[in-house]
């Protein structure tokens, strides 16, 4: 077919020959500059929240240089600031975070298989569920109360490693079931299925298939509950971690001490030496934080990249 | 047919999810109009009566009764949303797992009542095993998905050779012979299915429910797995849903059609696509709707 | 050959065993909300025995740990409240603009870089901020208004801002993602402008997952402690001044229990005083903020 001319007489288009004209107009104009002055005032702000992070790196680590070496890392707290180390909190931490491990990974564990796995919907469960919503979000000096109540005082702990611990299993509990409910959740339905289909019973499904297939979730989860926990210092405060601690513990009844009361301690005295031993302290404990949530980042790769 | 003999103190269903009770919906629909079957299958190996299924308030199967012939290949099919998968599912109690589930009616496995509240679905299941729409292998090794099913039940007597059986019954040994503890998902899509097969087989059921089997794989592995079904009959019962119509009439014996829940017509395959007796059967298998 | 249980009762009891533990592990934490509103209920009526309620709610002198001693809450609840403010302030507008430029500008490139230091900023402890606030921040503000004291609401609030900022962000990304990409391609397709769409039509329909998440931030400053307890101050003080001393419901807990007042007395029941009101606040915030969330949560789905 020979290209014809349309023959548009008779139509409303105007046919006097102008070209259309698609350039901007002047309030066009003027909406497209404000919005590139918007993007690049959020494109600001998002980037000085990052400078915020580089600022806060690098004054802690001005105020830490020169006072982090080994000495720091095997000594005891002393009233002389250059012989005083945090030894004690390095191993206080190290303790109190194994034990709130030992507790509070099995039952959140376990508790978030029943809420996905077991339980019929109903009211009971949907009471457990607004309830661990709530529960993240409590202060965490709450806890510390509560442990004071209960573990400290009422069972008669003391205050030690344990009473710490288990204060510090129920502060991180409700955020360990929310990652590991999420984590279970994303195990495909068809795979249970699978497994019921052949004739399985509930547990041997959850334990055979489900549970592994949400194990690197689950972990991911764990690994930052506990980067959380080490971090914290009000919980600690309440159940009576001690600031000046002269020795390691030796069992989990022991008295002791942490980074984050160490930190505390010396970053509330006025001279300037213990700012420095503080900040010291705190690049110790970045250091942990940033090793632990690497291995968290790591390991959700890992599972989303499966 | 023997009744089930429930042991001394057997305790109730055992605690899964809601209705492994007895579920009974009072409600019963009418009986399906034409689907009387046809004498020489009354009362096959899976026989349902008046079957009622319900997901809350909805009816989705509206009194189905049914009798499914032994060691033959019954298709079930029917237009999209007409109760097809709901009703294969009851089959096997998988639907137990939907909370909101109730079943009215009986159905029967050799004459005993597969709802009675001493029956375990897990026994159940391990006698009629089900093949998916998508095949859904574990993400373990090609051993370890066809071995895992009659380990966990304690069947686990010869295992190597209990796995071969299976493959080679699923038309897949000598394509993994050789790689048996390479990850399942290292096979194709037809293989996979084959595997799921297997898997299923390697439980020694008598009944075997596939769901669309063959609907997420090429025409090539839906070919070998039709062949497949040809040769599984001759030991085990066979009940496939499908919506494609061209299947049930090339691999089925006897041919079921649902429609809203309702079974429309049941009989001899080759009658029910010559010359059906109800009307709206007819009408679907000659393609005017659905 | 019957369908009944093989090994039924072993299996049976194993099943159930297994079960029963899982939902006790599950009441675990039903089991530390009853104990958190037990202990807190218990010794605050014990505290409320003594001190009339009305006192403590409506006073504004707070001097519980020497003579003469005065009850009244205001003060701490003050306190509090400028953390709130102060780190309203600098969280919502930084948040709310990064979680626009994270979901709306951003390439997934850029985002898998933000994203992960957005998470950093997030899991830097408190006592980091606390310290940072007193060594860095306050030197700058005293620099630039002579009056600010070295411990001062200023300072405390920027840097408990710049904690809950993380927060903010990634919830409003989050709902700000939820909207439907259609939305904005009809936007798009009457000639909108980018920044037209995401804040009149995008936020907007975002706008209960925001609301919620500034609660929730809220929630979180009001909860705060290690780092108002080293930057803010100890001083009961009800003012709007941001230069002065100040101290939070959470920092006074912490003063009372570092400090020597006897277990058992009025003074150190005040403890559970205030906790329980922190307590108290603080669930009501995360209550209306999940009403919120979940009431919306339904509108795309």
């Amino acid at each position: 077919m020979s290209a014809s001319k349309i023959d548009l007489s008779g139509s409303n288009i105007d046919q006097s020959g102008s070209k259309v004209d698609l350039r901007a107009t002047p309030q066009l104009r003027a909406r497209r500059t404000r919005a590139s002055v918007f993007r690049w005032l959020c494109q600001a702000m998002t980037l000085s929240a990052v400078a915020f992070l580089g600022l806060l790196l690098f004054q802690v680590v001005r105020d830490a240089w020169g006072w982090l070496d080994w000495n720091f890392l095997s000594s005891f707290p002393s009233r002389r600031p250059e012989n005083a180390g945090i030894k004690g909190a390095l191993f206080g931490t190290l303790w109190m975070i194994s034990f709130t491990a030992l507790i509070s990974v099995p039952v959140g564990v376990a508790a978030a298989l029943y809420l996905e796995e077991y339980a019929r919907p109903g009211r009971l469960n949907t009471l457990i569920q607004i309830n661990i919503a709530n529960l993240a979000g409590v202060p965490s000096i709450v806890y510390g109360i509560l442990g004071l109540a209960l573990f400290v005082r009422g069972v008669g702990l003391g205050k030690s490693v344990l009473a710490a611990s288990l204060t510090m299993s129920l502060l991180i509990l409700p955020v360990i079931i929310i990652a590991a409910r999420e984590a279970i959740r994303a195990v495909p339905s068809s795979l249970r299925q699978a497994a019921y289909a052949l004739g399985a019973t509930r547990w041997q499904t959850v334990r055979h298939h489900v549970l592994p297939s949400a194990l690197p979730g689950i972990l991911t989860g764990v690994i930052l509950a506990l980067s959380r926990a080490i971090g914290e210092a009000a919980p600690l405060i309440m159940t009576g971690a001690l600031a000046f601690v002269a020795f390691v513990p030796r069992s989990p009844m022991d008295d002791f001490t942490a980074l984050p009361i160490q930190i505390y301690n010396w970053a509330s005295r006025p001279q300037a030496e213990f700012h420095h031993l503080a900040a010291a302290a705190i690049v110790v404990l970045l250091v942990v934080l940033f090793a632990m949530n690497s291995l968290a980042i790591v390991l959700r790769q890992r599972a989303s990249g499966r | 047919m023997k009744r089930a003999q429930s042991p001394p103190g057997a305790v109730a269903a055992q605690g899964q999810t809601m209705s492994d009770s007895e579920p009974r919906s009072p409600a019963r629909a009418e009986g399906s109009p034409a689907g009387r079957p046809d004498a020489a299958i009354q009362g096959g190996v899976l026989e349902t009566r008046d079957l009622v299924v319900r997901y809350g308030d909805t009816a989705a199967i509206k009194g189905v009764s049914l009798a499914i012939p032994e060691r033959s290949i019954t298709a079930i099919i029917g237009p999209s949303g007409c109760g097809k998968s709901t009703l294969l599912r009851t089959l096997n109690r998988m639907n137990d797992f939907i909370p909101s589930v109730s079943i009215g009616g009986r159905i029967y496995y050799r004459g005993l009542d597969l709802y009675r509240p001493d029956v375990d679905p897990v026994e159940v299941r391990r006698r009629i095993g089900m093949v998916f729409q998508k095949p859904n292998p574990f993400p373990k090794s090609i051993y370890r998905n066809v071995a895992w099913g009659p380990q966990i039940n304690g069947l686990d007597a010869n295992l190597p050779e209990l796995v071969e059986r299976s493959l080679r019954k699923a038309a897949l040994w000598e394509e993994v012979k050789d790689r048996l503890h390479d990850p399942a998902t290292s096979l194709s899509g037809g293989q996979q299915q084959r595997l799921c097969i297997a898997r299923a087989l390697a439980m020694e059921p008598e009944v075997i429910l596939m769901d669309e089997p063959c609907s997420a794989l090429d025409p090539v592995s839906t070919a070998h797995i039709e062949d497949l079904m040809f040769e599984l009959k001759e030991r085990y019962t066979i009940v496939i849903v499908t919506h494609n119509m061209q299947q049930a009439a090339r691999v089925s014996d006897h041919t079921a059609f649902l429609e809203a829940g309702e079974l429309i017509e049941f009989g001899d395959t080759n009658r029910i696509f010559t010359k059906p007796e109800v009307a709206r059967t007819e009408e679907y298998v000659t393609g005017r709707f659905g | 050959m019957s369908l009944a249980r093989r090994r039924t009762l072993r299996r049976d009891g194993v099943e159930e065993g297994i079960r029963a533990g899982l939902f006790l592990c599950a009441l675990v934490s039903v089991a530390t909300t009853a104990g958190i509103i037990g202990v807190l209920a218990f010794e605050a009526f014990e505290f409320f025995r003594e001190v009339p309620l009305t006192e403590f709610l409506l006073g504004t002198r707070w001097t519980p740990l020497f003579e003469p001693r005065s009850f009244g809450v205001l003060p701490l609840v003050g306190g509090t409240f400028m953390i709130v403010i102060g780190s309203s302030v600098v969280a919502v507008p930084l948040g709310l603009a990064s979680a626009i430029f994270l979901s709306e500008y951003a390439g997934a490139r850029l985002r898998g870089v933000l994203k992960p230091v957005l998470e950093i900023l997030a899991g830097v402890p408190t006592v980091v901020y606390g310290y940072f606030a007193l060594t860095f921040v306050t030197p700058i503000l005293q620099r630039f208004f002579p009056e600010t004291r070295v411990f001062n609401a200023a300072s405390a609030s920027i840097v408990v801002g710049i904690m809950i900022l993380p927060l903010i962000a990634s919830l409003c990304d989050d709902a700000l993602r939820a909207v439907p990409e259609e939305l904005r391609q009809g936007a798009f397709a009457l000639g909108a402008t980018r920044m037209e769409v995401s804040l009149r039509v995008v936020v907007p329909a975002a706008l209960s997952g925001v609301l919620a998440s500034f609660v929730l931030a809220v929630s979180r400053a009001i909860g705060e402690t290690m780092a108002v307890t080293l930057a803010a101050g100890q001083t009961p003080n009800l003012t709007f001044d941001f230069r002065e001393s100040i101290q939070t419901m959470t920092a006074y807990i912490v003063q009372v229990s570092l400090g020597d007042a006897p277990a058992g007395t009025v003074a150190y029941k005040t403890l559970f005083a205030v906790a329980a009101l922190l307590f108290v606040i603080t669930l009501s915030m995360n209550l209306i903020a999940h009403r919120v969330l979940g009431r919306f949560r339904e509108v795309y789905e």
